[in-house]
């Protein structure tokens, strides 16, 4: 397959999905339409892990904080200037940021900078050490996030959290900045940092003779992880027009551990497909949470608290029986499914070769 | 500050650290034989107390009854996991067997949710451990006493099987070397599973403890105590039975009397575990009793 004709699909699939968008805002009520800003973004989330454990091989499980970082700082920018005396009421907002606002764009930016500014940070001491220790370190990280964010009452407004801020409906910011996440992860994992990447992932020691250096592509990697799950973070806070420190407790990054481990450990198109099964199968499931009665009777099972149960098992199933997930490393190209239809193709003639020998 | 409110103190961050360093036995021990961050032992330590508390309140059991049905369950509970979720596991990469790991946790503290309803309940205490000794002006529970006595009992006794028993031998053996273990005739299989079930004694032991100082329980009650007692068995060491006693005194004196000092630090309390995780990790990565070992290509 020649380099124009992957351009032209390429260049009909992002029709197909820009034609997707624009019917599904006009046709779809604001819950779908959510439930799609939330696969957008999860896939968002769900790469910038996938860059992190599944390309370079670092456990890191620091996630949940740097969404934190990346949400507070867009809820904290963007709120109108007059909103402000109202949401922080306990305790008037810090006199220097009060009277600052940034627009929604470069807010986004900024969270992604200073998420990218703490990775280096807690990257410096860690990722000199051990596998295991980085994902104890990330976990703690993003715990300690959590902590400071609830008693910085001037700047957070502490356990409160912060609310009115302006809100995206519509589709276009998540998915654009998705398909441009998708597109800057294919050039980063198609890049030479990307093969050094995926060389410290398989060997270490035989990256380092091979002149890799391994502390500088780890927290090149940890950086790139932490903007990009920023970014997802504020697109999440402007998703919900309201943050607190308890949506960003840690067991939030395991949801991204389901998708990446379901979706395949190092593959771009597995960590989409599994970003979308999961993010509407967590919804979908919500009816586990519902009372449930059959012929009258409540079944007690049906209560608050199942769903998680029965994601929890999920998860387990995937990682003791599937441990490659739906995708393994491979990906989806042009290529692949050309064979596919190929393959198809023949199996069909052939058959049709086969009955008529019979007949 | 005078001298009678910081014996006070230094007597709570005794008992909180024996606390810490009873769980942090169990990370220890697990990490030295399988190289596993058991993510899961936070939440064992979590089933136990609430195991504690119904067998306690609902079935009213008397304290000792209740004590060994505790530990019992809660070993039972730790050598499942370990053939249900890390077993399967055992050849697969290291991310693989701690995603499990993460699995488990997950798990528990959403069965436990949704088991026990996620309203925390009150710890049922008796007035033996919660009576108050006067000590010239220092007032400690008897509780704060017996809790350091019950931690350093069970640090000799298992000294005493690692380093002198046959299992404890084995246990050496598959830490230093597990492919040479198992051809020396080692039942790999049994010997973790005798960890996990030490482990799992401790976290209940220690569950009961901590029930009786902390008197409430609720399902993600073991989530902050595991992620600090694994960083208690960092500092000290990890792999070493007396360094994670030391990392857990350490981390409970420095919580307490930090707190204690600097008042304004109470909100920042859990954060100061991390902290100290990454100081050790810059200064001495090995931890304060480990041995520098090299890798080997």
């Amino acid at each position: 397959m020649n380099k124009r004709t992957k351009l032209l699909l390429n260049i009909a699939a992002l029709v197909v999905v820009i034609l997707f968008i624009i019917i599904a805002n006009e046709l779809f009520d604001s819950y779908i339409k959510r439930i799609l800003n939330l696969c957008a973004i999860y896939t968002i989330l769900g790469l910038s892990m996938n860059l992190v454990n599944g390309f370079t091989g670092l456990f890191s499980l620091g996630q949940a904080g740097f969404m934190a970082i990346g949400a507070y700082t867009v809820a904290i920018f963007t709120v109108p200037i007059e909103a402000r005396s109202l949401i922080f009421y306990l305790k008037p907002m810090n006199a220097f940021l009060s009277g600052i606002h940034i627009p929604f764009v470069p807010a986004l930016l900024l969270g992604g900078v200073i998420a990218a500014l703490f990775a280096w940070l807690i990257g410096a001491p860690v990722l000199r050490l051990r596998g295991d220790y980085l994902a104890i370190a990330t976990l703690g990280f993003s715990e300690i996030i959590r902590i400071v964010f609830t008693n910085a009452q001037t700047i957070t407004n502490g356990a409160l959290g912060i609310k009115n801020i302006p809100t995206i409906s519509n589709l276009w910011w998540t998915w654009s900045i998705a398909l441009l996440t998708i597109f800057f992860m294919i050039l980063l994992i198609h890049s030479s940092y990307g093969r050094a990447f995926k060389a410290i992932r398989e060997d270490e020691i035989a990256a380092e003779a091979m002149g890799i250096g391994l502390f500088k592509h780890k927290v090149i990697s940890f950086m790139i992880g932490a903007f990009m799950a920023a970014i997802g973070g504020g697109l999440f806070a402007a998703l919900l027009g309201t943050v607190d420190p308890k949506q960003f407790y840690f067991t939030l990054t395991y949801n991204f551990l389901l998708i990446i481990v379901l979706g395949g450990m190092g593959s771009i198109s597995g960590t989409i497909i599994s970003a979308f099964i999961v993010t509407g199968g967590l919804e979908w499931l919500r009816f586990l949470d519902e009372p449930m009665s059959i012929g009258g009777i409540n079944i007690a099972l049906f209560r608050p608290g199942l769903r998680m149960v029965v994601f929890s098992i999920l998860l387990m199933i995937v990682v003791l029986f599937y441990r490659n997930g739906l995708m393994g490393q491979r990906e989806i190209t042009w290529e692949a499914i050309g064979e596919f239809f190929k393959k198809l193709r023949t199996r069909k003639t052939r058959n049709a070769k086969g009955g008529a020998k019979v007949e | 500050m005078g001298l009678q409110t910081f014996m006070q103190h230094l007597a709570n961050g005794i008992s909180l650290g024996s606390l810490y360093a009873l769980i942090a036995i169990g990370y220890t021990m697990v990490y030295g034989i399988l190289r596993l961050i058991n993510f899961a032992h936070g939440d064992i330590f979590m089933m136990a107390a609430y195991l504690a508390f119904f067998g306690m309140t609902i079935f009213s059991m008397p304290w000792y009854v209740a004590f060994i049905m505790v530990i019992v369950v809660t070993v039972i509970l730790g050598i499942l996991i370990e053939k249900a979720a890390y077993r399967p596991l055992r050849d697969a990469p290291t991310s693989s067997v701690l995603i499990s790991a993460i699995g488990v946790s997950f798990l528990l503290e959403n069965l436990a949710t949704f088991l026990f309803s996620g309203k925390p309940r009150a710890f049922p205490t008796f007035e033996t451990m919660t009576y108050s000794l006067d000590m010239q002006g220092v007032s400690v529970q008897v509780l704060t006493i017996i809790v350091p006595i019950v931690t350093l009992i069970i640090l000799f006794i298992l000294l005493f099987v690692i380093n002198r028993t046959k299992l404890g031998m084995a246990m050496r053996a598959v830490s230093k070397d597990y492919e040479i273990a198992k051809v020396m005739g080692i039942k790999i299989n049994n010997i973790i599973a005798y960890t996990f079930a030490i482990g799992s004694a401790l976290a209940a032991i220690g569950a009961f403890l901590w029930g009786m100082k902390y008197p409430q329980v609720s399902p993600l009650m073991g989530v902050m105590p595991g992620l600090k007692c694994f960083i208690a068995a960092v500092i000290g060491g990890i792999g070493n039975i007396k360094g994670a006693v030391l990392g857990g005194f350490i981390l409970g004196l420095a919580e307490v009397l930090l707190v204690a000092f600097f008042g304004q630090l109470t909100g920042y309390r859990d954060a100061i575990a991390f902290i100290l995780l990454i100081i050790i990790l810059l200064v001495r990565p090995t931890g304060l009793l480990g041995e520098k070992t090299a890798e080997k290509v």
